[in-house]
């Protein structure tokens, strides 16, 4: 067994492992507390099991969406780091994510309830927020043939980030006020969804996003050297960087739908992985999305019981570990 | 043999690889040439180790990544071996031509292993990973380029002269028949500059790969080189062996400076002493 097939193997088990543990436990933590062996209890029928219903109506749809939100985060993360070649690229710091909210909340504000070969209108708004807001990113970095500087990108997200803010609290401003406390919360990046509804209107999506994320570690390995030297090799440079860009905010779109603009997953996850597995993106990135699922799950138990009965945006939770965590990370580069 | 015949390309001054400002007309270039515009034939024959010289902005690069497919030429073709590699997909031409930047500077960290097996990408299918096959291929380039003893070190810890025998590896991991290389000695010190120029004279004896190398390095072209190419703002200016071609007036021609020029009996080669400078004209 060669090197790679090892490490795709083992850590393919253990930060499977984790998406899948923490998604079975988060569900048996909170105010009131349930005992997973009287869920799973046959004789009981479900209508009077009040164990199953707590774990599978009112509290798994919402550990689903954590490990769907943060699977898919992390590994356009991962996406746009390799793209842009940069490892502070994610999601949040581009400005992707400011997007993606930007357009969910028009979608919310303005009541477009249609839906389309099952995606939502909210999804799709979304996802088009997203595709703009990655549309400028992906112009200036291919204006400036040497990619992107750490500079650049950073200011280029703190300014995309302010612009949606801006016409963010714009929308909300003509929104009525019952409406804007409801999308306010959202904002903040929260999973408390209501039922299966929204995980199956993001899922088309994700499942898109995650199928071209099949085909692009292998290429994304290549593009870390140069793109030249990725074109030399007999990578179809242009093509990758297409799909890597259409994936990416495809995913984030769909992610930003469902759990609003939830910060930091695309940096925090990569690169602790990367500190785990190596720099292969062939590991990195199915690694990124199991260990970003587990992550994002736990981080919403936290927000959940640290201030019970408060139940707290994950989001604030993401941004306290998070914003340290990049600080951190922009003084030790280089 | 890999020739380009009639090969013309406008540079995109936004894209442009070496990003310097286009060429005023050369008065003897023969015919009126276009601001950097790259008008050039060239032939290297199979086994044939080949010097690109010229000054800064005469289209080397340029040349190199025309050569290498890179570029798609406006007018005109590239051939290797009678094909035309613009009819070529992307891993078929990598698997006959590889090319060596410069520098190298990776977005992420990777071992000196993964490099070298980065060269493997044209021969394997989409979803396929590294067999124990392409391991052994791999290792065997590092050990061709004197670096297998690093195969676990991260590259970012190398020296530069480390650095450009594993991306040479990497490119000969891809057993490719002709090897590109643009100024692959820029950064390094005299004793690397020695290690490539042998290397490479190593790989052109014992495993016939043809080289083209694009260089600033007149006594590196002198060692290594069979034949050399001569360009100035973006045409070719003189061609032919080594010896015909490095002259005390082409070197004046090309870059305006005085030069002593006489075979060194200890090296073996040919020896280019700059001795001043004076106006081009």
């Amino acid at each position: 067994m060669t090197d790679v097939r090892r490490r795709l193997a083992v850590s393919a088990l253990a930060f499977g492992g984790l998406a899948f543990v923490s998604v079975l436990a988060a569900p048996l933590i909170g105010t009131t507390s349930i005992s997973l062996r009287r869920v799973f209890d046959g004789s009981v029928p479900f209508a009077d099991n009040v164990d199953a219903q707590i774990f599978f109506i009112a509290r798994l749809p919402r550990a689903l969406a954590g490990a769907i939100v943060g699977a898919t985060l992390a590994a356009a993360g991962v996406v746009f780091q390799a793209l842009l070649r940069n490892p502070l690229a994610t999601p949040f710091t581009l400005g992707v994510s400011a997007g993606a909210a930007l357009g969910a909340m028009l979608a919310i504000t303005l009541r477009l309830h249609l839906s389309l070969w099952g995606v939502s209108a909210v999804t799709a708004a979304s996802f088009i927020g997203s595709l703009g807001a990655v549309a400028i990113v992906y112009a200036m970095a291919r204006a400036r043939r040497r990619g992107f500087s750490t500079n650049i990108l950073l200011l280029a997200g703190v300014t995309l980030n302010a612009f949606f803010s801006a016409l963010i609290l714009f929308v909300q401003y003509l929104a009525d006020s019952a409406e804007a406390l409801r999308t306010m919360r959202w904002l903040m990046g929260d999973l408390d969804i209501a039922g299966y509804g929204p995980i199956l209107a993001a899922l088309p999506l994700c499942a898109v996003a995650f199928a071209a994320f099949a085909w692009l570690p292998r290429p994304l390995n290549l593009l870390s050297l140069d793109t030249d030297a990725a074109a030399s090799r007999g990578v179809d440079v242009l093509r990758v960087q297409r799909v890597a860009f259409f994936s990416a905010s495809m995913a984030t779109g769909a992610a930003v739908s469902l759990g609003g603009p939830i910060g930091f997953i695309g940096i925090i996850v990569p690169h602790l992985v990367r500190l785990i597995v190596g720099s292969d993106h062939r590991v990195v990135l199915p690694a990124s999305a199991l260990f970003g699922a587990a992550f994002l799950v736990a981080t919403d138990v936290v927000a959940r019981t640290v201030m019970a009965p408060i139940e707290l945006p994950v989001g604030i939770i993401t941004a306290l570990i998070g914003g340290p965590f990049f600080l951190w990370l922009l003084v030790r580069q280089r | 043999m890999l020739r380009a015949d009639n090969v013309t390309y406008v540079h995109d001054r936004g894209r442009d690889a070496e990003g310097v400002a286009p060429a005023p007309i050369l008065p003897d270039a023969g015919g009126p040439a276009l601001p950097g515009v790259l008008d050039v034939s060239v032939r290297v024959e199979r086994g044939h180790v080949v010097g690109i010289l010229g000054p800064n902005g005469s289209g080397k690069t340029t040349l190199l990544r025309l050569l290498a497919g890179m570029l798609r030429p406006e007018s005109g073709t590239v051939t290797l071996n009678g094909r035309n590699l613009a009819s070529l997909a992307r891993p078929a031409l990598a698997r006959s031509i590889a090319v060596v930047p410069q520098e190298t500077h990776l977005a992420f960290d990777y071992s000196v292993l993964e490099i070298a097996l980065m060269g493997r990408y044209p021969h394997l299918g989409t979803f396929e990973l590294e067999g124990p096959q392409d391991v052994a291929i791999a290792r065997e380039a590092l050990a061709a380029t004197g670096t297998l003893a690093l195969e676990r070190r991260s590259f970012a810890t190398l020296s530069g002269g480390e650095k450009q025998r594993v991306v040479i590896a990497s490119a000969l991991a891809q057993q490719a028949e002709i090897l590109l290389l643009d100024e692959p000695t820029a950064s390094l010190d005299l004793g690397y500059q020695f290690d490539i120029a042998a290397l490479l004279a190593r790989l052109n004896r014992e495993r016939e790969i043809t080289i083209v190398v694009a260089t600033h390095d007149l006594n590196f072209a002198a060692s290594l080189c069979r034949s050399i190419v001569m360009l100035s703002e973006g045409r070719v200016v003189a061609a032919g062996l080594t010896g015909d071609t490095l002259t005390s007036m082409s070197i004046q021609a090309l870059y305006g400076v005085v030069a002593d020029v006489y075979p060194h009996h200890a090296a073996g080669h040919l020896t280019v002493v700059p001795l001043r400078r004076v106006r081009r004209d």
